[in-house]
């Protein structure tokens, strides 16, 4: 295995070892994933084909709740021993750093998407009249777009002064194309309709955004 | 280029050419407001109300010449670290967001006694409000991140938020075609003396908008170097008080 491969291995196993051992996060996400499907669900009491139609875009309000609250500590754990900048001044490239967590960030919001679906699916008696495959692969493609946006801003707020608000406020406008394809995608397929229009721009952008987010994170990491 | 916006002797001819070219720029912004307000044909459809539209376009697409001066310094300012590029960055995005702001209220103020309605999302409110959210999103990490590292991870995040423009166009263009909504302000050609009017009033504020951005521009560099000068004071000075 190559060395930035290997580095990359390294830290995500790292990550998910030390998430797996405490479970703070986890546990805290798990709660708060549950509790926002509930309020979403006093706030729109929506009848079995009218649910078909916003529950597209309720889920991934949710899901991107999840995901901000999710990102906000991802970088917290290296700030607090100093681990950034041992990072920083080893040899180590950075954008195996960069992958590696946005990977783990990846798994664990997968694991809390997976975890309040069958919430909303039950809370909304959801049945989608297109092919679930398709469903999973916006689901996936969605994802990583938020999360590869969401990693790279949390490394650029942690040198801010209020660094929990400073995420939200630069992922959101950013992330909106991705948005509104990923909520289309989702009530598109829901209905029956075609989304290929939309899981071809989410996977153009998370394609663009990708590369770009890996061309400046050296920058942005090294940013003194 | 950039040798020649630090020149000193440059400067002082530029002290003296500011108040000139201030008061050449009054004087045609008073042109194309009357040009404006008197001399346009009126509308058929909407009367007079129709006037705003000369300050509501040029203003928007003032904001996209200093939005894209904004983009093009970043990338300039990754490539070179010049601390010139940076503000000019700064500059174009603090005065673009300005124009922005103008065409996103004017937009509303016009919309309202016409359609009725303060706002819709089709196509074009929505893309502009989008832009202007990432725009103020990115004066927001200038504001609050520490001075020493605000240059390059704004121009980072410029990148990223230009590149993210073509996304957001693309993708509301696609979502009203699937899910039409009426459009405000409609398309169609455009009468030849109401385009006359419409680009000097747009001549006019880009006069205005450079002047400003000027007057930023030197702002920002006396601030940075008054800050450069206490920084290296509080460096040398003895401290007494500490011991």
């Amino acid at each position: 295995m190559s060395a930035p491969a290997a580095v990359t291995r390294v830290t995500l196993l790292k990550d998910l070892r030390l998430e797996w051992r405490s479970k703070d996060a986890i546990n805290s996400m798990l709660f708060f994933s549950l509790l926002v499907v509930v309020v979403f669900s006093f706030s729109f009491d929506p009848s079995a084909e009218e649910s078909r139609q916003i529950a597209g875009g309720l889920i991934w309000v949710a899901f991107l709740f999840a995901a901000v609250v999710a990102l906000n500590q991802t970088w917290a754990r290296e700030i607090r021993n100093q681990v950034l900048d041992a990072y920083r001044v080893s040899p180590a490239p950075s954008n195996s750093l960069f992958i590696a967590k946005t990977l783990g960030n990846f798994i664990f919001v997968t694991v809390l998407e997976a975890l309040m679906t069958p919430l909303f699916i039950v809370f909304y008696r959801l049945r989608s009249i297109g092919p679930v495959w398709q469903l999973l692969l916006v689901v996936m493609v969605g994802t990583w777009a938020l999360v590869v946006n969401g990693t790279f801003f949390a490394a650029m707020s942690l040198r801010t002064r209020s660094r929990e608000i400073m995420l939200p406020l630069l992922l959101f406008p950013t992330s909106i194309p991705a948005l509104l394809a990923m909520v289309q995608a989702t009530t598109s397929i829901l209905s029956g309709e075609s989304a290929h229009f939309w899981i071809v721009l989410l996977v153009t952008y998370d394609l663009v955004f990708t590369t770009v987010c890996l061309l400046l994170f050296e920058t942005v990491l090294n940013a003194e | 280029m950039i040798q020649w916006l630090n020149d000193a002797k440059l400067h002082d001819s530029m002290k003296k050419l500011f108040p000139i070219l201030g008061v050449l720029t009054a004087i045609l912004l008073i042109y194309a407001l009357y040009q404006a307000l008197v001399v346009a044909p009126t509308e058929q459809t909407m009367g007079d109300v129709q006037r705003i539209f000369y300050y509501h376009v040029p203003s928007a697409w003032t904001a996209f010449i200093l939005l894209l001066v904004n983009f093009g310094a970043s990338v300039f300012y990754l490539v070179t670290r010049r601390s010139t590029a940076d503000i000019v960055a700064l500059v174009g995005a603090e005065v673009g967001v300005v124009f922005l702001t103008v065409n996103l209220v004017t937009g509303p103020i016009w919309a309202r006694p016409v359609w009725g309605i303060w706002w819709t999302w089709d196509m074009r409110l929505t893309s502009t409000l989008v832009l202007w959210l990432i725009y103020v999103s990115y004066l927001f990490l200038r504001r609050f991140s520490s001075s020493g590292e605000t240059p390059l991870l704004a121009a980072a995040l410029a990148v990223l938020g230009a590149l993210c423009v073509p996304f957001v166009y693309f993708s509301i263009w696609f979502f009203r075609t699937q899910h039409p909504q009426p459009v405000l302000g409609g398309g169609g050609s455009i009468d030849p003396r109401m385009l006359h009017v419409l680009l000097i009033n747009w001549l006019a504020f880009s006069c205005f908008a450079f002047l400003v951005c000027w007057s930023r521009y030197r702002l920002e560099k006396l601030q940075r170097e008054v800050d450069a000068a206490h920084a290296m004071e509080s460096l040398l000075e003895p401290r007494e008080s500490v011991r």
